[in-house]
């Protein structure tokens, strides 16, 4: 057999995977192996798939992730810390046929914006709540969260979090799949190609429940902070896979009956 | 019988050497480069590009979207 060239290969019309075009082109400042560039990444090409950039509007949270406006290329809000839940029902209820999502980590959603997550769940907000977990305060230097696992160390818990003094870890997804305002919860990762492809389909189903008109549809990824866990990013997926995953169980919390 | 064979791409100043193309790539044709880029991150590169078979894992894993797949189906002659 003749040996091919990479040349060859590499034609217009052999395309299998690239960029999506939702995605500018800035390059993400998340550190090397982030989980936020991958969520970025797969939201932008669900929105790409639905063909819906013209009608998609973004809340950006602050953590990590509070430049996703130079990013995604869709309109974006910029919400105070933790209130995203509260502005998105605000942009929801003036324009009812925009896609509205918000983008939040475990400092954001799970802890000074508990109130809003929890209220906007329950009142079923008809909106696409997404929800990085990845344990601890990645943008302030490593600090507990309130989603650190217990024994977990962090730069506030240097012996590991003790549950007597600091509390238990909070499953949020858990919590407000209880909710009645809830449509679809969800836990899905995005460290492995198949997690990744399981995440884009509840990213998209979050997003066509929201024609539905039945409220909130409440995708978690449970993600790595390389910087924050201070491993480099192999380890820290396989961390995430030995003691992350145990805790945090991955699949369907709440589907809608058909 | 057809053969699938596949490439990639990298882009190499986007690239930031987080070796999570390497792992997820099931017929390991992915090495990190020793050279770096201008940020002074070693980036990917098909180290045996001929077992390439064009399967996207690296590229729907990487991070930073640096990798454009390529595939196409080879006739392969059968040997005498």
């Amino acid at each position: 057999m003749a040996e091919l060239d990479i040349k060859d290969i590499v034609k217009e019309e052999n395309i299998v995977y690239k960029k999506t075009s939702v995605l500018t082109d800035n390059v993400m400042h998340y550190c090397p192996g982030c989980g936020h560039s991958t969520t970025h990444r797969i939201i932008a090409e669900v929105i790409e798939e639905m063909g819906i950039q013209d009608k998609t509007i973004g809340i950006a949270p602050v953590g990590c992730s509070v430049f996703m406006y130079d990013y995604i290329d869709v309109d974006t809000q910029e919400a105070a810390h933790g209130r995203a839940p509260a502005l998105a029902t605000a942009i929801k209820r003036l324009l009812p046929d925009r896609y509205v999502f918000t983008y939040q980590g475990d400092g954001d959603l799970a802890a000074i914006g508990t109130a809003e997550t929890i209220h906007a769940c329950n009142r079923g907000e008809n909106i696409t709540m997404i929800f990085i977990n990845n344990g601890i305060y990645g943008m302030t230097g490593g600090q507990m969260a309130p989603t650190s696992l217990e024994g977990m160390r962090t730069s506030t818990t240097p012996y590991g979090r003790d549950p007597g003094l600091m509390g238990h870890p909070i499953k949020m997804t858990e919590l407000v799949a209880q909710l009645p305002g809830t449509y679809y919860v969800t836990r899905q990762a995005v460290h492995t190609p198949n997690l990744v492809r399981k995440t884009k389909k509840a990213i998209r189903k979050a997003f066509e429940y929201q024609k539905l008109n039945r409220g909130v549809s409440f995708v978690e990824v449970v993600s790595n902070c390389n910087s924050g866990w201070k491993m480099p990013p192999v380890q820290a997926v396989k961390w995430l896979d030995e003691n992350m995953l145990p805790f945090y169980p991955l699949g369907d919390i709440k589907v809608p009956e058909m | 019988m057809a053969k699938v064979k596949g490439a990639i791409v990298v882009d190499t100043e986007r690239c930031k050497g987080c070796e999570l193309c390497v792992i997820s790539c099931p017929t390991h044709v992915i090495a990190m480069s020793k050279k770096v880029n201008s940020k002074g991150y070693h980036y990917a590169y098909m180290e045996n590009p001929d077992a390439c078979n064009g399967c996207t894992n690296c590229a729907v894993v990487c991070p930073d979207g640096v990798i454009t797949v390529y595939r196409m189906k080879v006739e392969e002659k059968t040997e005498v």
